[in-house]
């Protein structure tokens, strides 16, 4: 905002037109201001506190509550299974939605001069978005029944039409985080072949022709051509989908045993917080876990941005 | 008994919150979206509803225009006995009040927050998976104490008051805090124990196992035809088998071993009666598919409908719950568990026959006289009655049933009651006071169930988990003596 004007704007119609941009801003400021930054600051506050949420009246107890958390197996099992999820789910995800995108575009050969995406390619494309426009929690209760543990279930179901025993998706402890992580990639990769394809489309096609012309097949193609034009867009969608690794709060909470378990091997961040906050009534805690989880979420996406950052290539 | 995730939604919270910032402007916006800064100041003088004249027919002075705002859980007994009966029975003696009904299943979702701006419904069912904490309520002064309920005369017999109307049991399992003060009213006498289907057993020529190895026999006979012989479902409702194993330790050790948990006693979990009950179970749950620790209670409640499983532990409320899936020719019955040895404290008959259903008045009410004046009410012949009428569940209030039809389910509950007699398991009251250990019992419980830890591990993890919430100073404290 060019606040320095403002004040020269004399004239009725200069007050007016600014008058008008600034109705349009302040609103979303204010909004965004009491909604998201004003409980950010909060939580940070009532991390110090041993407030129970039931009541107005709480304690400063100083940084009890972190040292709480550093002793707290339940938490360290949480950020462990963040960890892990950090470390498979994005790379998952942008690894099979490249490859769907590079098929999708470029994959098919050449048609009229100009290369295009595997036959009915505009058909996948919708088809990939599909679990995109689902609700998450509609996620959850599909996959309640795709991942049913007895014979009922889907998989199951279909496993055993060839004789293999039913898998214990959700209850096997050793699976189950893996499991959801599954989901996660599942309901992920439609977006992602959608924002890979769009970066596709803005390379322009004389790139391809003239690498295709000195002889590069599709696997140079890709690796040489598409992979490093297309770095910001990756670079994009690794930071969304390394945030989304510090939630997973819905898809745990419908379809884990007893909400995070088998024993535990399930667990997240978000769902403990939840937990400390409504079952347990231990606000002031379930906001130190918090602020515990706003700095992991920021340590990532600062770290990401800086490693992969690299020379931007104009075209 | 459902377990529907659901949370404040967006636009329940922009009416809360937003609305009131929008018009008061930023400032007071930033101000009232501060979840700490609402409702500080509580408003002592409106609270006690103004009052009218106290009178016999009045006796807490209910001002006759007064609204009451009424919060049922919409769970196994559905609301329909409030909107049908008990308000319609308010009403009648206050024909000006004017009744707010709300009907939902996340209590503590919906609820918190209002107990956190002050601004709270009269009467509350707590009840659900997802209830409200009432020892921290308790504790921050957020419950009305119901002495004065229970010193009351009651509505069908001035001569008596409310307290003597009651099965013996009911306030007392109601007492929260130090020193203990009733703030729950326990309405539904629940029973607990093995249900089964007397018509199918009756057909096999299977009867309900009075010791643990005629359970075992008695399994390896349901197997062979096909069954699961016994079964509960983990993803959801594992407290429902932490139950059973409470109450073969209370009939293993007596009550004593129950209280020791509550008043998280030394060595309380490693006790020898809890020991024995865990491994007595856990050899049953080797009969149990691993399928059913992801399974959730209406799903295995409908296998059993369906002929696929035939023990399955639960309460009284299972009959009603069950009701719109039981076919024709199912017949509900329950039995007491069995014992685990024959110099068990209490005999086979003993059952745990609790009140329950919570039901509490949060202090800060506006109309806490009306909230008072809808307990006793509820109290009332004719209230129970309908309560019994419409859930199929019995209440604690003494002669309610007499000239109803009871269920199958109902009648064996009855039956059972009358065996037992004074052997009664009593109630665990860790499971409201203590929530963090609960949650660790359930984890705890689904793991030694399934096989993934010893009868030994078991006791001695939950006693950590015990030890760690004696030890955790954040934590309200509560004892029980009897």
């Amino acid at each position: 905002m060019r606040h320095g004007k403002l004040s020269q704007a004399s004239s009725p119609m200069a007050l007016r037109r600014y008058g008008f941009i600034l109705s349009f801003l302040a609103a979303p400021l204010v909004l965004y201001v009491v909604f998201v930054i004003a409980p950010y600051i909060q939580a940070f506050q009532i991390a110090l506190t041993n407030w129970k949420g039931i009541s107005p009246d709480f304690d400063y107890v100083g940084l009890e509550n972190f040292g709480r958390m550093f002793d707290d197996d339940v938490f360290w099992q949480a950020v462990r299974h963040h960890g892990l999820l950090l470390l498979v789910m994005p790379l998952a995800t942008i690894a099979i939605a490249l490859f769907f995108s590079f098929l999708l575009n470029v994959g098919g050969g050449q048609a009229n001069g100009r290369r295009t995406g595997v036959r009915g390619s505009a058909f996948y494309k919708i088809v990939f978005f599909f679990p995109q426009v689902l609700a998450v929690a509609i996620v959850g209760v599909l996959f309640q029944a795709i991942l049913r543990p007895d014979k009922t279930g889907v998989i199951n179901n279909a496993l055993g039409a060839v004789g293999v025993d039913p898998v214990g998706w959700l209850i096997n402890p050793d699976l189950a985080l893996w499991t959801i992580m599954g989901v996660m990639v599942w309901q992920a990769v439609g977006f992602y072949v959608v924002l890979f394809s769009a970066g596709m489309s803005s390379i322009p096609s004389e790139v391809f022709e003239a690498a295709a012309l000195d002889g590069a097949g599709r696997f140079t193609l890709f690796f040489k051509i598409t992979l490093p034009l297309l770095w910001d867009t990756l670079q994009v969608g690794w930071v969304y989908l390394g945030i989304a690794a510090f939630d997973g709060f819905a898809l745990v909470q419908v379809l884990s045993v007893d909400r995070g378990g088998p024993d535990n091997a399930t667990t997240v961040l978000p769902l403990e917080i939840w937990r400390q906050a409504f079952t347990f009534s231990k606000y002031g805690y379930a906001s130190a876990m918090g602020v515990a989880l706003f700095f992991l979420t920021l340590t990532f996406a600062v770290l990401t941005l800086r490693v992969t950052r690299r020379e931007r290539i104009e075209f | 008994m459902t377990n529907t995730p659901r949370e404040i939604t967006r636009r329940q919270m922009m009416h809360r919150i937003g609305l009131t910032a929008l018009v008061a402007g930023p400032t007071a916006g930033l101000l009232s979206a501060c979840a700490t800064s609402g409702g500080s100041t509580p408003e002592p003088a409106a609270s006690t509803g103004g009052g009218a004249a106290k009178s016999d027919s009045n006796p807490f002075g209910v001002k006759a225009d007064a609204p009451l705002e009424v919060v049922i859980f919409k769970g196994a007994y559905g609301d329909e006995y409030a909107t049908q009966s008990h308000e319609p029975l308010y009403v009648k003696e206050f024909p000006q009040a004017k009744i707010t009904h709300q009907g939902i299943q996340t209590i503590a979702q919906t609820l918190t927050p209002r107990f956190a701006s002050g601004d709270v419904p009269d009467v509350v069912n707590n009840s659900g998976t997802d209830n409200l904490d009432t020892g921290s309520l308790v504790a921050a002064g957020q419950l009305l104490d119901l002495t004065p309920l229970y010193e009351a005369p009651s509505i069908d017999d001035p001569s008596k008051k409310v307290k003597d109307t009651l099965v013996p049991g009911t306030i007392e399992s109601g007492l929260v805090g130090d020193p203990a003060k009733p703030y729950i009213l326990n309405y539904v006498y629940t029973a607990y124990g093995l249900w089964y289907d007397a018509k199918l057993f009756e057909k096999e020529g299977w009867t309900p196992p009075k010791t643990f190895d005629e359970f075992k026999t008695l399994a390896d006979k349901i197997k062979a035809k096909g069954m699961t012989p016994y079964a509960y479902a983990g993803k959801n409702a594992s407290y429902y088998q932490y139950w059973m194993i409470l109450i073969s330790a209370a009939k293993i050790g007596g009550n004593q071993v129950l209280i020791d948990i509550d008043n998280l006693a030394d060595g309380a979990w490693t006790n020898d009666a809890v020991k024995q009950a865990a491994a007595a179970w856990a050899e049953i749950g080797k009969y149990m598919d691993k399928s059913y620790e992801g399974l959730i209670h209406t799903e295995v409640q409908t296998q059993q409908n369906q002929g696929k499983v035939a023990l399955y532990p639960s309460g009284s409320w299972l009959e009603p719950e069950q009701a719109k899936d039981t076919p024709a020719g199912f017949e509900y019955a329950m039995a007491p568990t069995p014992s685990v040895s024959a110099s068990d404290a209490m005999p086979y008959e003993a059952i745990r026959a609790v009140a329950g259903e919570p039901y509490v008045l949060p202090a800060k009410g506006k109309n806490i006289n009306g909230g008072l004046e809808y307990m006793r009410v509820m109290l009332s012949k004719e209230a129970a009655k309908a309560f019994t009428e419409k859930t199929k569940s019995l209440t604690v209030v003494v002669g309610s049933t007499e000239g109803l039809t009871l269920s199958p389910g109902t009648a064996s509950v009855v039956e059972v009651q009358t065996a037992a007699g004074a052997n009664v398991v009593t109630w665990s009251s860790f499971e409201q006071w203590y929530k963090e250990l609960e949650t660790e019992l359930r984890k705890q419980t689904n793991a030694l169930m399934f096989g993934r830890i010893t009868a030994e591990q078991f006791c001695t993890n939950m006693q950590k988990a015990a030890d760690k919430t004696k030890a955790d100073s954040s934590v309200t404290k509560q004892k029980r003596t009897a």
